[in-house]
């Protein structure tokens, strides 16, 4: 389609204008992070300053272990319950897939707070296990829903074919169905991982240990106690900002088509 | 659908849905099997939570003692109380910044984009996209650094003369509700346009041909053509931006603490603050309760409306 050259002009500039407005409060941060103060020294040793003074080692390498065992443990699951809902027939799949859509909208604020008091009287607040398992919960709500649509859409004519030869539903789980899906668990785990890196709510309510706190929770700590400049807040926020950003560069189509048709499936 | 709909209805045929769905002599619970690990996390750690809160919203229970039967007060007071009021006020009004305005400035966006075959198409995409992926935290603590007395608003107001204008911008009694909108804003419009840019790309080009031959405009092609057409893909954009704002809590934890007063404090920020801040959870939990309700209500309402519509 061709438009004038005066509207193809104004078109570019609005984008322009619009790209500067999303960057801009990134490179706010990324500027500030870089600059100098009192405490700051300037340019990347600003980071290796952050790194000390906010705890950023521990609360990076936390956020890691979290989100590395929620990925790993509720893409496997999802796998398994996907593939029950989306390719095998059984009694009670199509109730058991309205429960799992529940779990979708559901805000935390709505668990939270029941999750913490119980969890406290058997003893797992402040441990690894009460930042994990609700997270590992709410992403099988999704992983189930998305790995269903998925397997739903995948070739029947194998999967017979697989069985005429003999073949067991887990043999055809692992060596049919989920090699030609590898690019829709990939999705599912890079948005896993962004849910989980960047969840707030659940851990700030159940740790206190300075130990356990993830990447998010310890950007927060280190502003309200570290308050005489902005650059080095800075640079600790790029530095939980950094791992979801690079992956996303990275594989972008992934997070795109993820989030948008995630919801369009809705 | 059409399979688990007739396994549903029909369920004594069995000797029709087995030859379909596998060998004889394959177990037919094995499904629960595959099942069986994720429904367990999910029913301990999300159903039951559940389940736990309504009977908490019953109670009055300060976390530590032993609580009291308190039928529907707690439910009452979310009605009745000015401040959780307010709350829930201030979540409509960020309904506004997340949902309405993203959606206004997405459809103009990508509709010159839809339009004009302008190059740099996936760069201009990986950026508005961007805010989605940084962490809520670190968005916070960037625009605080923008809204701060000495921040780069006031600055770049300084520059063009409006200095009058400036102030401290998360303090100000007015404005802060906004300015924490206007987060929000920021934050969704890039989803959205991206959302709707991938319906619009999905049009007949021959529409727009034809349109054009019969003299329509921009506007006229937007009113006409585009809009209609995308009808589900705005159904789905208002649903996420809406379901966004009503979760807002960490922006507001980091940003202003539901502060000045409680100018901008929300349903969500009050079910951290009344459990664990001021010790009451049975309210607590009743505002959680009240709150999945109006997100389940909303989101259905738009998905009614959106699928009416369909053409």
């Amino acid at each position: 389609m061709r438009v004038g050259r005066g509207e193809q002009t104004a078109n570019y500039l609005i984008l322009l204008a619009f790209a500067v407005v999303a960057v801009w409060p990134v490179l706010t941060i990324v500027g500030s992070a870089l600059g100098k103060d009192g405490d700051a020294p300037g340019g990347l040793a600003n980071f290796h300053r952050a790194w000390d003074a906010g705890h950023f080692a521990t609360y990076l390498r936390t956020s890691l272990l979290v989100s590395a065992i929620v990925v790993v443990v509720a893409t496997l699951l999802s796998i398994a319950s996907g593939y029950a809902l989306g390719a095998l027939r059984f009694r009670g799949s199509t109730a058991l897939f309205y429960l799992f859509l529940l779990g979708i909208m559901m805000p935390a604020e709505a668990i939270v707070v029941p999750l913490y008091f119980d969890l406290r009287s058997v003893g797992l607040t402040d441990t690894l296990w009460a930042v994990v398992l609700p997270q590992i919960a709410q992403t099988v709500a999704f992983g189930t829903f998305w790995l269903r649509a998925y397997f739903r859409t995948s070739s029947r004519s194998m999967v017979e074919a697989a069985r005429l030869d003999g073949a067991s539903s887990w043999t055809i789980l692992w060596r049919v169905l989920v090699p030609p899906a590898r690019p829709a668990i990939t999705t599912l785990v890079v948005l896993t991982f962004m849910w989980t890196w960047n969840e707030f709510l659940i851990p700030l309510v159940m740790v206190t240990d300075d130990s356990l706190r993830t990447a998010p929770l310890g950007l927060a700590f280190f502003q309200g106690q570290y308050t005489q400049g902005f650059t080095l807040l800075a640079a600790g926020a790029v530095l939980v900002a950094l791992p979801v950003v690079l992956v996303y560069l990275f594989l972008q189509r992934h997070f795109i088509a993820g989030m948008l048709e995630g919801a369009v499936r809705e | 659908m059409a399979t688990t709909t007739r396994a549903q209805v029909a369920p004594t045929t069995r000797t029709g849905r087995a030859r379909r769905s596998g060998p004889p002599g394959e177990p037919r619970a094995i499904g629960w099997l595959y099942v069986a690990p994720a429904l367990l996390v999910y029913g301990a750690f999300l159903l039951y939570p559940l389940v736990r809160s309504v009977q908490f919203s019953f109670y009055d229970w300060d976390g530590l003692g032993v609580g009291t039967w308190a039928g529907l007060d707690n439910y009452r007071e979310v009605l009745r109380d000015e401040g959780l009021r307010q709350a829930f006020g201030h979540a409509f009004v960020l309904m506004l910044f997340f949902a309405v305005l993203p959606l206004v400035i997405g459809t103009a966006l990508a509709a010159i984009l839809n339009r004009a075959r302008v190059r740099g198409l996936g760069f201009f995409r990986t950026v508005v996209f961007l805010p989605q992926v940084v962490a809520m935290v670190v968005v916070a603590v960037s625009w605080r650094r923008i809204y701060a007395p000495d921040g780069t608003l006031n600055d770049v107001l300084g520059a063009i003369g409006l200095d009058g204008l400036a102030r401290a911008w998360l303090g100000d009694y007015t404005l802060a509700l906004p300015a924490v909108g206007l987060i929000g804003t920021w934050f969704e419009t890039g989803l959205v346009t991206v959302l709707l840019l991938a319906g619009m790309g999905r049009i007949d080009t021959q529409l727009y041909e034809a349109a054009r031959l019969d003299g329509a405009g921009p506007v006229r092609e937007l009113l006409a053509i585009t809009l209609p057409a995308i009808r589900g893909e705005i159904a789905v954009a208002l649903t996420l931006t809406v379901i966004a704002a009503l979760k807002t809590f960490d922006l507001v934890y980091v940003a202003t603490k539901g502060g000045p007063g409680n100018q901008t404090s929300v349903p969500s920020y009050e079910v951290y603050h009344q459990a664990f801040e001021l010790g009451r959870v049975g309210l607590a939990c009743a505002i959680g309760v009240v709150l999945t309700a109006v997100i389940f209500l909303i989101s259905f309402l738009i998905t009614r409306v959106g699928d009416r519509s369909e053409p």
